[in-house]
């Protein structure tokens, strides 16, 4: 018995040892996007640092499971949208409150930074910075269609089996701005709320005829635009600005009714075991010429200040052509979604991929 | 037409091996039919052409008179028990019988008469409902011939159905096997490689080998009259001695063995002075006395071949006990022993003498002898 | 136990029994670490997830247990309707299988030879080298509007435009029954491998021809291996994910699609599991339908396939 446990004890150790190793050298484990954390700029952090980042790609449902699966561990430092936060903090509590003093207010768009923190705020205490946002809009092939300004345009029947949308929220939400309602204006009426959701279900149902496959990931789209298999989609600017450089008759196109903005955050897991790392991190990509390389990379814009001014000029001339001034002010940003309008939107989404 | 079966001038080859290589046969109608060979001898590919599942490369086969030319197995007038029986055992024993049947559009009730008249016939009555598995090896063989002969096939071939059997229930199946041949009057075709199964059985019986018939006979013509070296070494025990013929006058010849022995012989096939021969001398044929200087009762004759040897072991068994006589130039030679001999206490070394008559030493041209021909 | 019956041996008995002893504690260390297994992989993940099922959610972080999850499910006709149309699409899958899969089987357990029969085996084996994403990718690649069968099919002049042959029943039913054709081979190989030639040579001879031999005699023989590689590949079929989602049309949905929709788009673990549960159940039943219907036992097709 006694060697038995004196192998178990040997065992046990050398488990230890081997995790301990990797910890004695600093990293930062970061939850993100595709995209958002270029080689490049984990080289000049570990450099300015020495810490080294560990990136895992994800996007918000996987984000808010991965997270949900742990507690909040795992990860140092996540990067959910600021409308992503409010619910699952109060349903699961994954996140903890940031430090804002760690913080280099000095870098953010000072709109941006503000609009992030009354988003992501519970009980007084902030749960997310601003870092990139974007929006969601259409993706057009001016060329083949030039007549697509708007959701309802997707549905028109000349381009039947030319179109595509991902089946998630936003082409729920985009479809009821198009169809006259503000469903941000109902997010504390669920009654008022389902309605419209209902509503703008119908219509997409009613429009299903038209979408040649609903795209999933960025790159399903990437392809059926690029074969020209499909001509305009539901899609982030991004997107566009990606298919922009490739071909100049595509670009995003905001719809008549407004952009639906987002902004992806800074958040800490619950149970992240190294802040400091975390805080370096926020501080350190968002110097304009190192946010500059993440919007390259990423296709969205940074909330870092004076960033744009680092950014290639193809990037700058997309962005310009997609979003003039008047455009920008219309976007609508996505404000905090309750917890449980998220089930009842799955419902009708549910409902619409399953009906004929 | 009184032939049941008859195959003209069949050939059948594999690229360049040539299986079976012009056969011909005629089996008459309600005749038991044996082919016997050793293994690799052509007789399977044989029967599978007759069955209808492999195409003759050249020659007919005609069943009940009918060419079978392009007919396939389905469709002729013969059916098959297999090697390993090839009983379904999927189907219990009543549905093994009625297959057949159903395969004729058959009403129910007429195949459920059938089927219960020929289960009465085999003594298995009851036993329609049985799962084959439940039957014993015996009962295997009887519901492998019904599930053929309620089919009333002009011919029943049988593919060494007896080789899985063990050797007492062997002996039994041949002797049944022959009643139910006689009770049913169908044409049985029996390919074997056991002699003794073709001899007990049979009517006519054609030794095969190398994918051609050496004889067709009845048993007592390949057993008493072989015609070639092959069938006198196949077909039941010889002993065997290469030798030289050094005279000759009718069929009436001298030979000298390569051991040295002089003998009188009798020629098959006529046979030069000089010639090179196999001769052959059956154990039963060699009649063993003991030397004990006491004078001949009956002297040996001119055409009776007499040696001095002794008796180097006795092999027991029964009525077909072996007497082992070493002769003085060193030929190790079996002899049927005498009943008289089986009393005395014989011992071995004992000085005897064996004779055998001229007519019963069988010389051929040399070669062409079967495998294992040799006496032991 | 059989003292008693044999009074000489008694005295031999109290070794004996210590030999059992020793026997039973072998064959519980050999058998405790399939066990712990079974436990820790399968049994405890499932009663996790059932337990997980039965929690409704009454506010943030605030559950009571109740059956709630299951109503939910049953009382919305989308779901039943998935999952209805899951099943039957993977019955449809796993019969058309069996049916391009029973000729290839009995291809190469009877009539290919060395060789041939080994380069067969291993082409059925090939797919499984690459990823399940890469096989449906390649799939993508043929079936969709600007990839190789559409341009073969404008090539060779029988259709005008391009046509779209991916996002459709179909399409998903290819990629299935590419997808699952080893696990039905396989076991069907096997049992017919053990089909005497002789049987099928009776058959012919005594009457029947190619479809009766097929029906009463390589069927019946071949039903372990089918009904094996028929649960196996329903199963995979109904448990699949990727296939339908990627190769799927608008309206093609897999009920394990609703299954991540909820626990990862959703984040509503509870009914997620509940749905889960309700494949697991149904999955069984047919199964054992199945099994019922064809006369035979799960070890008796699994343990022979």
């Amino acid at each position: 018995m006694r060697d038995v446990k004196g192998i178990i004890v040997g065992l046990l150790a050398s488990v230890m040892l081997t995790a301990a190793v990797p910890a004695r050298a600093e990293t930062l484990r970061l939850l993100t996007w595709g995209d958002y954390a270029p080689e490049a700029v984990i080289k000049k952090f570990k450099d300015a640092t020495g810490i080294d980042v560990e990136v895992t790609i994800s996007n918000n449902e996987d984000m808010i499971s991965k997270l949900r699966a742990t507690g909040g561990a795992g990860f140092d430092l996540a990067q959910p949208s600021q409308d992503r936060i409010l619910g699952p903090q109060t349903d699961f509590g994954i996140y903890k409150p940031m430090d804002l003093s760690k913080i280099t207010a000095g870098l953010f768009i000072p709109e941006l930074l503000d609009a992030a923190k009354k988003n992501t705020a519970i009980d007084g205490k902030v749960y997310g910075v601003a870092h990139l946002w974007g929006t969601s809009g259409l993706v057009v092939d001016r060329k083949k269609a030039p007549d697509i300004k708007s959701f309802l345009d997707l549905c028109k029947s000349e381009y039947k089996g030319r179109v595509s949308m991902r089946l998630k929220r936003p082409a729920l939400l985009g479809m009821a701005f198009a169809l006259g309602e503000d469903p941000f204006a109902a997010y504390g009426d669920k009654a008022k709320y389902q309605a419209i959701i209902d509503k703008a279900g119908a219509a997409l149902a009613a429009c299903k005829a038209n979408v040649k496959a609903y795209w999933s990931g960025s790159d399903d789209l990437l392809n059926m635009i690029r074969s020209g298999e499909v001509v305009a989609a539901e899609a982030w600017d991004s997107t566009g600005f990606k298919l922009n450089a490739e071909n100049p008759d595509i670009n995003f196109v905001a719809p008549a009714a407004g952009a639906l903005g987002w902004i992806d955050t800074f958040a800490l897991p619950a149970k992240g075991k190294n802040d400091d790392a975390a805080y370096k991190w926020i501080n350190f990509v968002m110097q304009p010429e190192i946010a500059a390389m993440i919007v390259d990379s990423a296709g969205s814009f940074s909330a870092s200040k004076g960033s744009d001014q680092f950014v290639s000029p193809k990037l700058r001339a997309a962005f310009q052509q997609a979003f003039p001034p008047e455009v920008i002010a219309q976007i609508k940003w996505f404000p905090a979604v309750p917890a449980g309008l998220e089930e009842m939107e799955g419902k009708v989404l549910d409902k619409v991929a399953a009906g004929n | 037409m009184a032939n049941d079966l008859e195959c003209r001038a069949l050939v059948k080859s594999y690229g360049a091996f040539t299986a079976v290589s012009g056969v011909s046969l005629a089996v008459p109608k309600g005749s038991f039919f044996s082919i016997l060979g050793p293994s690799g001898c052509g007789k399977t590919s044989l029967m599978r052409m007759i069955a209808g599942f492999i195409e003759p490369t050249a020659g007919e086969i005609l069943i009940g008179g009918r060419s079978m030319r392009g007919v396939p197995p389905n469709r002729r007038p013969a059916n098959m028990v297999f090697q390993h029986l090839a009983l379904f055992p999927m189907m219990n024993v009543a549905d093994n019988i009625g297959y057949g049947l159903r395969r004729r559009g058959m009403a129910k009730a007429e195949i459920a008469r059938r089927v219960g008249a020929v289960l009465e016939r085999i003594d298995l009555a009851d036993s329609g409902p049985k799962r084959i598995d439940q039957l014993s090896g015996g009962q295997k063989q009887r519901v492998a011939i019904a599930r053929c002969m309620v089919l009333e096939p002009t011919v029943l071939l049988l593919d060494e159905p007896l080789g899985a059997l063990d050797l007492k229930l062997r002996e039994h199946m041949k002797v049944e096997l022959k009643q139910l041949q006689h009770q049913f009057g169908t044409t049985f075709v029996y390919i074997t490689h056991d002699q003794s199964e073709a001899l007990v059985m049979s009517d006519q019986v054609a030794v095969m080998n190398a994918g051609r018939f050496e004889q067709v006979g009845t048993p007592e013509d390949l057993y008493y009259r072989p015609a070639t070296p092959f069938v006198a070494g196949f077909v039941g025990d010889s002993h065997r001695w290469g030798a030289r013929i050094t005279a000759q006058a009718g069929s009436d010849l001298r030979v000298e063995t390569s051991t040295g022995l002089a003998l009188r012989a009798s020629a098959v096939v006529p046979l030069a002075e000089g010639a090179a021969s196999s001769v052959f001398v059956r154990p039963e044929a060699i009649e063993v006395r003991v030397a004990d200087g006491r004078p001949d009762p009956a002297p040996a004759l001119a055409d009776v071949n007499v040696f001095a040897g002794r008796l180097e072991s006795l092999l027991f068994n029964g009525a077909n006990s072996r007497a082992m006589i070493r002769l003085a130039r060193g030929d190790l030679i079996g002899a049927v022993l005498p009943q008289n001999l089986l009393g005395t206490r014989l011992g071995e070394g004992a000085a005897v003498e064996i004779r055998f008559a001229a007519a019963a030493t069988l010389a051929f041209p040399a070669g062409g002898d079967a495998l294992g021909g040799d006496a032991p | 136990m059989n003292a008693p019956l044999n009074p000489a041996a008694s005295g031999a008995s109290a070794p004996r029994e210590e030999g059992a002893a020793a026997r039973r504690l072998s064959f519980i260390l050999v058998f405790a670490p399939f066990a712990l297994w079974i436990a820790l992989v399968i049994l405890v993940p499932q009663l996790n997830l059932f337990f997980l099922s039965l929690r409704e959610k009454v506010g943030p972080q605030v559950y009571v247990l109740g059956p709630r999850n299951y109503t939910e499910l049953f009382g919305e006709s989308v779901y039943v309707l998935t999952l209805v149309r899951t099943v039957v699409m993977s019955l449809l899958a796993t019969f058309a299988t069996l049916i391009i899969g029973f000729p290839i089987a009995y291809y190469i357990a009877k009539i290919a030879r060395g060789r041939a029969r080994t380069l067969l085996f291993m082409s059925c084996l090939l797919p499984f080298w690459v990823s399940e994403l890469v096989r449906v990718f390649g799939w993508m690649l043929i079936l969709r509007e600007t990839g190789l069968l559409s341009r073969l099919l404008q090539g060779l002049g029988l259709v005008d435009g391009p046509v779209e042959l991916l996002y459709n029943d179909v399409a998903v039913m290819v990629g299935l029954i590419y997808t699952s054709m080893l696990f039905m081979v396989v076991p069907l190989v096997s049992t017919l491998d053990s089909l005497d030639d002789a049987l099928v040579e009776a058959g012919y001879d005594l009457g029947g021809n190619g479809l009766v031999v097929l029906w009463e005699i390589v069927i019946p023989h071949a039903k372990p291996g089918i009904v094996a590689g028929a649960i196996i590949v329903f199963m995979l079929n109904l448990g699949n994910y990727l296939t339908p989602t990627l190769l799927g049309g608008k309206n093609s949905q897999w009920f394990t699609a609703q299954i991540y929709s909820q626990f990862i788009t959703r984040f509503n673990w509870e009914s997620g599991s509940a749905f889960g549960f309700v494949l697991l159940v149904t999955s069984s039943l047919i199964v054992w339908l199945a099994l019922r219907a064809s006369g035979q036992t799960l070890s008796g097709t699994i343990g022979k396939g």
